[in-house]
């Protein structure tokens, strides 16, 4: 039996919350809810969320989690934190005094860079519960409209599932409408009044295709089939947009992982460090610290990563005799993949021993490693399996292709080849949500094809 | 600014009995599961592994249809983290050809879903029969014979003998006439004996089950060109009709009967595995059947189901008592099949008895063809659906 009661807990959580004002972190209002393994089980499922919308997919990753669970190969985070406001994270019942207090230090960090990093500010996190709820609201009134039901419902979430994540990367950036692109593309087409037209070549006016749709090249893959595919219903738009919102909410966070888990690590750290902990206490929190941190050989370990890359940066501010305020600022304002470029240094690649590999043939084999010559290389390369680098980039280049309903998208080719038999099946669910043919380009082992898919079913074909 | 208090919402484990969210998608997910499974049997048939086994043995199913797809990237190079002293061209795991290849641990890349469900031989089996019917089952319902006599409680009698009485109900009754009784007088009665009225007894029926009982005769040409893949063919198909008719009856033997020239009885084990040389007179099979059915296993008494598996290579001269054998043998069975077995092609071989066995024409008697074993599948669904066509022509 647990080992404190939430007495206990609150007065610990009183002394972190000194502590992580003395630090200067600025958190969201928090709430800490205890629950036993099988909610716990239940909130992982559903991303944490207290309320979602049902969808079998969520089912199978349950019983995932719990098969991995109940034969020991996973054993369950200490907490989950959501991004709201207030911040809500969940304790396990079943931890000891220290585990929650380690826990509690921990969320603080989340909370923090929750509320602090820019790919942030565009989530709403006031809003974030009753969101959820008012989505999960809408899809349960479809599944249960007799007109719909559950099986048409789940469908269209098979196929918006599939593409959720093809959609703009960097929220910051203002999407425009249609008409201001419109405009914005006529306008970058006319002749600007230039003061040396005199010896300029005269810039021949190239009409701009304004009746292309979209005007520029989209990668809101499913605002665009639910803004221009007439066919659909009310109902399946409304999935679409929810489906698409979703991917938005969590796109951050799949942005940020190894910030994120390394802050609230390097945080967590100095703050159970800073709470004169009972002897008996802080060897336990050593023994957790180090396990939730250990570098996992053969594979990456965002919390040990995250977190070696903050001890450095706050090492070269306390050698430099400065305070942190360059540690608050490139918590606001990087992403994991400009923070690796810029702050994992090569003595940092070296000592991790970070190596790049790739399949050959039957093996898998190193292809390079962290020494003078190969760390930039392992370093791009980590880049480009980070964040939404791990996800293909693909546009909407027409809507109309031909004047034949096609739908083109393109594949931006970055050196990688998409995987072929996942490209044909989620090219089916295009074609699901776009009635008319789908046209993906892409490149082939080198060689510019067409994946097409119609009604008389998938071909690939030279472009 | 101090943050404001935080918020400790404790544990309740009502809510945590109540909160089992995940259940409606698992039933879900479970059920696409077992479509996928259905929809992949043809596959899993021809799996080599699942033939012969017990029928309490787990086998994964790969269930291709419940990966979540998205278009991720194919084969990539990736990082990872070493030990120290990580050398270029050292080899750090296996290609496994599915999504990204891991080095050493499973890739957590988006997407990369292996997914694998574990079943047991027994629901696979329920889920492959599921849309079968036996074409028979109901004509043979005489041969049902009384197999059990079971004692079921029904209710409650004033008679009985003394140890089913119900102590608990006989001492209420006691209790209720006790308490009537003081009402009525308004005295405190010290002594209230039983009273046969007060004595009740479990009555206790009789349930008799009726028991079918089934045979399934398995003949095999064991000559010398029966090869193994031909043995092996053979072997399935006689698995699925022996477990198809296990799971209609609750009675099933097996005879198993080995010709070439001449046909003995033989066991399981030797059924399979032991070769003959020799040259082939099919007749010999079916008489050994025939005295066999009427030694044991009499029509009146057993639903009998014979199967025979040939390569079709049968002496010429022997043909025409093949046939009559055969046309006897349907008489005395439920349903009577003949497979040929030609892994080659028909085109290859020289002799057929499809031919032969052409000339007979009646209900219970069907020929299938196996060349490949992802025929077999289709041809065991074909040898119970065309015996099913009339009475659905008769139904419409």
């Amino acid at each position: 039996m647990a080992d404190w009661t939430v007495d206990q807990l609150e007065e610990w959580d009183a002394r972190i919350r000194e502590i992580v004002e003395e630090f200067g972190l600025a958190c969201h209002p928090q709430e800490f809810e205890i629950c036993d393994h099988n909610q716990m089980l239940g909130y992982m499922a559903y991303s944490g969320m207290p309320s979602h919308y049902p969808h079998w997919s969520y089912g199978k990753s349950f019983e995932k989690l719990k098969t991995l669970y109940d034969h020991g190969v996973n054993g369950l985070p200490y907490e989950m934190v959501i991004n709201s406001n207030p911040s809500v994270a969940y304790l396990m019942r079943d931890n000891s005094l220290l585990l929650q207090v380690l826990t509690i230090a921990h969320v603080y960090g989340h909370n923090d860079f929750f509320r602090n990093n820019f790919t942030f500010k565009t989530t709403n996190p006031e809003y974030t519960i009753p969101a959820f709820k008012a989505r999960a609201n809408r899809v349960r009134g479809y599944i249960e409209d007799p007109t719909i039901g559950l099986e048409r419902v789940e469908a269209v979430f098979d196929a918006a599932h599939a593409l959720s994540m093809q959609c703009r990367r960097n929220l910051a950036i203002y999407k425009e409408t249609l008409e201001e692109t419109r405009q914005r593309v006529f306008d970058a087409a006319q002749e600007r009044p230039d003061p040396f037209r005199n010896i300029h070549a005269k810039r021949e006016y190239v009409e701009p295709n304004l009746r292309r749709n979209p005007p520029e090249p989209d990668e809101d893959l499913l605002l665009f089939i639910r803004d221009h595919n007439p066919y659909l219903s009310e109902w399946e738009r409304d999935l679409l947009t929810i489906a698409h919102e979703e991917a938005q909410y969590f796109l951050p966070q799949i942005e940020t992982k190894i910030m994120n888990e390394g802050w609230a690590s390097f945080w967590h750290q100095k703050i159970l460090q800073s709470l004169e902990l009972p002897a008996s206490m802080s060897f336990e929190f050593m023994v957790r610290h180090n396990q939730v941190v250990c570098p996992h050989v053969g594979g990456i370990n965002p919390y040990h990563l995250g977190i070696k890359i903050w001890q450095s940066l706050d090492e070269r501010c306390s050698q430099n005799g400065e305070g942190r305020d360059s540690l608050f600022s490139i918590r606001e304002s990087d992403r994991d993949t400009s923070f690796l470029r810029r702050h994992l240094t090569e003595e940092l690649v070296r000592e991790l021993d970070l190596f790049e590999y790739a399949p050959r043939g039957e093996e898998v084999l190193v292809t390079e490693i962290s020494d003078k010559e190969g760390w930039k290389t392992v370093r791009e390369t980590l880049i480009r399996n980070t964040g939404s680098n791990t996800l293909p980039v693909i546009r909407v280049i027409d809507g109309d292709h031909e004047g034949k309903r096609t739908l083109y998208l393109e594949h931006v080719h970055d050196g990688r080849d998409l995987h072929p038999e996942y490209a044909e099946r989620t090219l089916a669910f295009v074609h699901q949500l776009w009635p008319t043919e789908v046209v993906l380009s892409t490149s082939v082992e080198g060689k510019q094809t067409e994946l097409v898919r119609s009604d008389r079913g998938f071909s690939m074909r030279a472009a | 600014m101090s943050p404001p208090e935080s918020v400790f919402r404790p544990f309740r484990s009502s809510d945590a009995e109540r909160s089992d969210r995940a259940a409606g998608d698992r039933a879900r997910h479970r059920e696409k599961v077992r479509e996928a499974i259905r929809s992949n049997i043809a596959d899993i048939i021809a799996e080599e592994s699942i033939i012969g086994q017990d029928r309490s043995r787990i086998i994964k199913v790969p269930i291709r249809g419940i990966k979540e797809y998205r278009f991720i990237y194919g084969n990539a190079s990736n990082v990872a983290q070493g030990n120290g002293g990580t050398q270029r061209g050292q080899v750090v795991g296996k290609n496994d050809g599915e999504g990204e290849g891991s080095a050493d641990r499973a890739g957590n890349q988006p997407g990369v879903d292996y997914y694998e469900t574990d079943v047991s031989l027994d629901e696979l089996i329920d889920l492959m029969f599921e849309d079968l019917e036996l074409p028979d089952l109901d004509r043979k319902r005489l041969r049902q014979v009384e197999s059990e006599r079971m004692f079921k409680r029904h209710g409650f009698r004033q008679v009985g003998v003394r140890n089913r009485l119900d102590k608990r109900r006989t001492a209420r009754a006691r209790l209720r006439r006790k308490q009537a009784r003081e009402a009525d007088s308004g005295e405190t009665l010290e002594r209230f004996p039983f009273h046969d009225a007060d004595l009740i007894y479990r009555h206790v029926t009789t349930d008799v089950r009726l028991e079918s009982n089934a045979v399934v005769i398995c003949i095999m040409d064991t000559s010398g060109s029966m090869d193994t893949t031909k043995k092996y063919l053979a072997r399935s198909f006689f698995f699925l009709l022996y477990q198809f008719i296990r799971s209609k009856y609750q009675n099933v033997e097996l005879v198993f009967i080995a010709h070439h020239a001449i046909a003995k009885e033989v066991g399981e084990e030797e059924f399979f595995n032991k070769g003959e040389s020799g040259g082939t007179m099919i007749s010999s099979g079916y008489k050994r059947a025939l005295e066999i059915i009427e030694e044991r296993y009499h029509p009146t008494l057993w639903n009998v189901y014979a199967f025979h598996c040939s390569d079709g290579d049968n002496f010429e001269s022997d043909n025409s008592r093949t046939l009559e054998l055969a046309e006897e043998l349907s008489d005395a069975c439920n349903l009577f099949g003949y497979g040929e077995i030609k892994p080659l092609g028909p085109r290859y071989y020289e002799s057929s008895m499809l031919n032969v066995f052409r000339r007979l024409d009646l209900d219970n008697f069907q020929t299938v063809l196996i060349e490949r074993k992802e025929d077999i599948w289709p041809s065991f669904k074909a040898l119970l659906a065309k015996e099913r066509m009339p009475v659905e022509a008769i139904d419409g």
